[in-house]
């Protein structure tokens, strides 16, 4: 049908195509690049050990609202939500010798019982968002960005009261302080994070459920055309509420490992943390659009993010322009996807 | 477009749908259908025989009525579906087809009457019921999860399960075998965002099948299909009747009706009309009761007469590869000019290139002599253009605003005073305008296109447009699903444009008004001009074989 003459052409095209669609790939290495030629250092166990670290708890709040993000909604209350799990948690896991203890008289606790105690918290918190944006039809953006303030105000009051007041909850049990600061020992040169593991584990069990299962599949039509979803037979109204509880779930957990990985919890931890995690999903190749998203894209997605903040600060630049480079890295991305889905 | 043509004596189920296409056979006109039209009706053996009365129908709609605040939408209608036949159900747009239908599926609920699925009394809550009691919709807007494959799309709903995984294999075993059986060459793993329209609908139609879909309803299936997928089409909705399924075909082509319809249910207003043996009714007696009068003319009498060239377009070549190159023609003062063409003929983005809506690597366009050079659609709109676009609601309307904002919206910069504010005063004369000239059949300004019907959407549209003053008119399939009714104000609005010396370019995929309302045809053939024939002189014939010319 075409005429050979514009073949050549069209391939040179589909290259230039392809390196475009792939672009924010290409800064990103450059970016890598740069940090080791100036600091070869930079390529070491132990800091990759670091990255993968402080990139763990952030995985598992991208994955959280990824879904979300898939079945084409947001959430902006993920910060908030971990910052009331993190306070909750910690207020239950203060050391008894602990001077300042919220609950004086709480005897030691299994860590079970405090993660499991934020997580149905977080879940709880969460299906109302879900209920909010499925049967309410509020957008999920205004619904989630609602929840983001009255869930600081309840962290809030749970936080600052008699008799400390605002003071930081810490003097955390040995025992949950190692819950997310522990490592496994593999052989004589490495000791594998906890948190790392922690994150693995959650990665598997979310990229089945999102591949493998009836939950997942759903959660990817509703996303991707939510009448196609409906008039096929799937219920809507309970896809949503798995989804928006599973990101519930993920916030609680991860929000229990960041105050034990922290050491200590306010009300203001995990503050902006949605933004982050929703930056890492976009950057990975989720679209707002919905329907579209991977587990590798999201672990990417999160990965860049946590090598460009680790490697900048490595070589020293001034931590305020590392959040220039983090939004400029997010707009670039955002136009690179709608560029993808809008040509003409 | 072949066979649209092809006036039919004949549509007896399970004739083969190839284009067997006489080159002698001359285009039949609607005004003057050949009389063996009409023939005897011979009744098929596989059909039931009449005695059976409990067997008799599959589904039967029983006096259904249905009305909204203000609006009788349904009134004691009728539809009676035998098995294993093709129902045609016709009416114009707002006859009560869509709401008979939403009916059937319980995304309505009915004030009266009964539905009768085999016999037995039933009423579905949600589409999902009707799928699981073997009722199944193919919708006009293909509702498919487009991000995920062809099998997610299939088995959406009921994946089935192994443990408490989704059973891969059994999904991709089952579409394959559903696909073979349908005779669709597709891979159940593609992407459904790969697809073109056609082989979306034919996943549809394989995800109804698969359902065990003894009804299968297909809400103007063919809208944009091209020839040899409506050909393919037909061929999958006989395989279907000859396994005893039954079509509910709801279709504006008159053409497809006589080709593949057994039986033909018409709407008016509401009401039922009448059911008839496909064949043994003619068109013009099908258009007849669905206006309610009989329509004789499907085109009004041709008054135009082009003048001096008004615009020219010289070697137009898109900047997309893929596109047209070096599309070269005239327009003339008063002339309507059609551009005919497969699906894929380039023949949109042709247009929007004129407009400036599209980058073009080369060419020239001249407009009463000078050269002028559309960089942008606001500068198209400047040289005195308008583009009335091909896919109204994505790309015409403002579904959610109102008559009002979208009559204006194209022309903003003129009802702007010199601090930058809006004149209502003026804008609501101009709304005004369009909607008494355009005859826009509506409550308010203040109304909400949404809630109009596609033709009065079609002629908010145009009205807008003309408000532009354009003197060059691009009509991008202006007639695309709206009712006959409809369809003749918009040609004869075209003839007004003309004759006051106006140029207009419709781009069609329907041979008839090609053929009726047009003074030249330009014919594309994948991004060339295969030629441009004069009207009154071409036949359908030779547009179609122009039109493969570059395949």
């Amino acid at each position: 049908m075409e005429t050979s003459a514009s073949r050549p052409k069209r391939g040179s095209n589909q290259v230039l195509e392809w390196i475009l669609n792939n672009a924010i790939i290409f800064v990103l290495l450059v970016l890598i690049i740069i940090i080791i030629a100036l600091e070869p250092s930079f390529i070491s166990v132990i800091n990759l050990r670091n990255i993968l670290a402080q990139a763990s708890t952030r995985l598992i709040f991208a994955l959280g609202v990824g879904g979300i993000i898939i079945a084409k909604g947001t959430d902006l209350s993920l910060g908030r939500q971990v910052g009331l799990a993190a306070v909750i948690s910690a207020s239950l896991m203060q050391a008894t010798d602990y001077a300042y203890r919220m609950y004086p008289n709480l005897p030691e606790l299994p860590i079970f019982v405090p993660v499991l105690a934020v997580m149905l918290i977080t879940i709880f918190i969460s299906a109302i968002n879900g209920f909010v944006v499925a049967k309410l039809k509020v957008d999920p953006f205004v619904a989630t960005l609602g929840m983001q303030v009255i869930v600081y105000g309840l962290t809030s009051i749970y936080f600052d009261r008699p008799p400390y007041g605002a003071q930081p909850i810490g003097g955390l049990a040995k025992n949950f302080a190692s819950f997310a600061q522990g490592y496994i020992k593999i052989g004589a040169i490495a000791n594998l994070p906890l948190l790392i593991l922690y994150a693995t584990i959650i990665t598997v069990v979310i990229w089945a459920l999102w591949n493998k299962t009836r939950f997942g599949k759903n959660m990817y039509a509703v996303g991707g055309n939510i009448e196609a979803a409906t008039v096929s037979g799937v219920n809507v109204f309970k896809s949503l509420m798995l989804t928006y509880m599973l990101a519930g779930l993920l916030y609680g957990l991860g929000g229990a490992l960041e105050a034990a990985r922290v050491g200590s919890a306010t009300n203001n931890t995990g503050n902006g943390y949605e933004l982050d995690a929703i930056a890492a999903c976009i950057v990975g190749g989720l679209s707002f659009n919905g329907g579209i998203g991977t587990v590798p894209g999201i672990i990417f997605g999160t990965l860049i993010f946590q090598v460009i903040a680790y490697g900048l600060s490595f070589i020293g630049v001034n931590p305020y322009l590392q959040y220039i480079v983090k939004g400029l890295i997010i707009i670039i991305a955002v136009a690179i996807d709608s560029r993808k889905y809008h040509k003409k | 477009m072949t066979e649209e043509f092809k006036p039919q004596s004949t549509s007896a189920p399970g004739t083969p749908v190839q284009a067997a296409l006489d080159p002698a056979e001359k285009p039949a006109t609607f005004e003057a259908l050949p009389s063996e039209e009409i023939v005897i009706p011979v009744l098929d053996g596989e059909k039931p025989p009449a005695n059976a009365p409990e067997t008799q129908y599959i589904l039967e709609m029983r006096n259904i009525s249905k009305s909204f605040p203000g609006v009788q939408a349904l009134d004691q209608v009728n539809l009676n579906i035998r098995p294993g036949t093709v129902h045609a159900l016709l009416g114009e747009n707002g006859a009560g087809k869509s709401t008979l239908m939403k009916v059937l599926f319980g995304i309505y609920k009915k004030d009266g009457g009964e539905i009768l699925l085999n016999g037995k009394p039933v009423e579905f809550a949600s589409a999902k019921e009707a799928l699981d009691n073997g009722v199944s919709m193919v919708h006009q807007e293909l509702n498919q999860v487009r991000t995920t494959r062809i099998v997610d799309n299939l088995w959406l709903g009921r994946f089935p399960t192994k443990g408490p995984f989704v059973d891969e294999d059994k999904m991709y075993r089952d579409t394959k075998v559903a696909f073979e059986g349908l005779g669709i060459p597709l891979d159940p793993r593609a992407k459904v965002s790969s697809l073109s329209v056609s082989e979306s609908q034919m996943v549809e139609i394989a995800k109804a099948v698969s359902h065990d879909a003894k009804i299968i309803v297909m809400d103007e299936p063919t809208s944009s299909l091209t020839e040899k997928e409506v050909d393919h089409l037909f061929q999958i909705i006989n395989h279907l009747r000859e396994q005893g399924t039954s079509v509910i075909y709801i279709s504006h082509k008159m053409e497809e009706i006589k080709k593949i319809a057994d039986d033909v249910t018409i709407l008016r207003d509401g009401r039922y009309v009448a059911t008839h043996k496909a064949n043994e009714v003619s068109i013009d007696a099908i258009i007849g009761m669905m206006v309610g009068r009989p329509l004789e003319n499907r085109f009004p009498p041709k008054t135009n007469h082009p003048g001096g060239p008004i615009l020219e377009v010289e070697n137009f070549t898109s900047a997309d590869q893929r596109s047209f190159k070096d599309v070269s023609f005239n327009l003339r003062k008063g002339e309507i000019l059609g551009v005919a063409g497969l699906v894929g003929s380039q023949r949109t983005e042709l247009m929007e290139s004129i407009f400036g809506a599209r980058r073009i690597e080369g060419g020239k366009l001249t407009k009463n002599g000078s050269v002028i050079v559309n960089k942008d659609p606001q500068t198209a709109i400047e040289n005195g253009f308008a583009l009335v676009t091909e896919e109204r609601r994505a790309t015409g309307i403002f579904a959610l605003s109102t008559i009002l904002f979208n009559s204006i919206i194209a022309n903003i910069a003129d009802y702007q005073n010199r601090f930058g504010f809006l004149n209502d005063h003026k804008m609501g004369k101009d709304t005004a305008w369009s909607i008494e000239n355009l005859d826009i059949k509506t409550p308010s300004q203040k109304t909400l296109v949404q809630s109009l019907s596609g033709g009065n959407q079609q002629k908010v549209i145009l009205g807008r447009w003309l408000l532009t003053q354009p003197q060059i008119l691009l009509l991008d399939e202006p007639t695309r699903g709206i009712d006959v009714g409809a369809k003749f104000e918009i040609y004869q609005l075209m003839l007004n444009l003309a004759n006051e010396e106006k140029a207009v370019i419709m781009v069609s995929s329907e041979m008839p008004e090609l053929l009726g309302i047009t003074d030249r045809i330009m014919v594309m053939s994948n991004g060339r001009v295969a030629g441009i024939v004069n009207t009154a002189e071409t036949t359908q014939e030779e547009i179609l074989t122009l039109a493969a010319k570059y395949l």
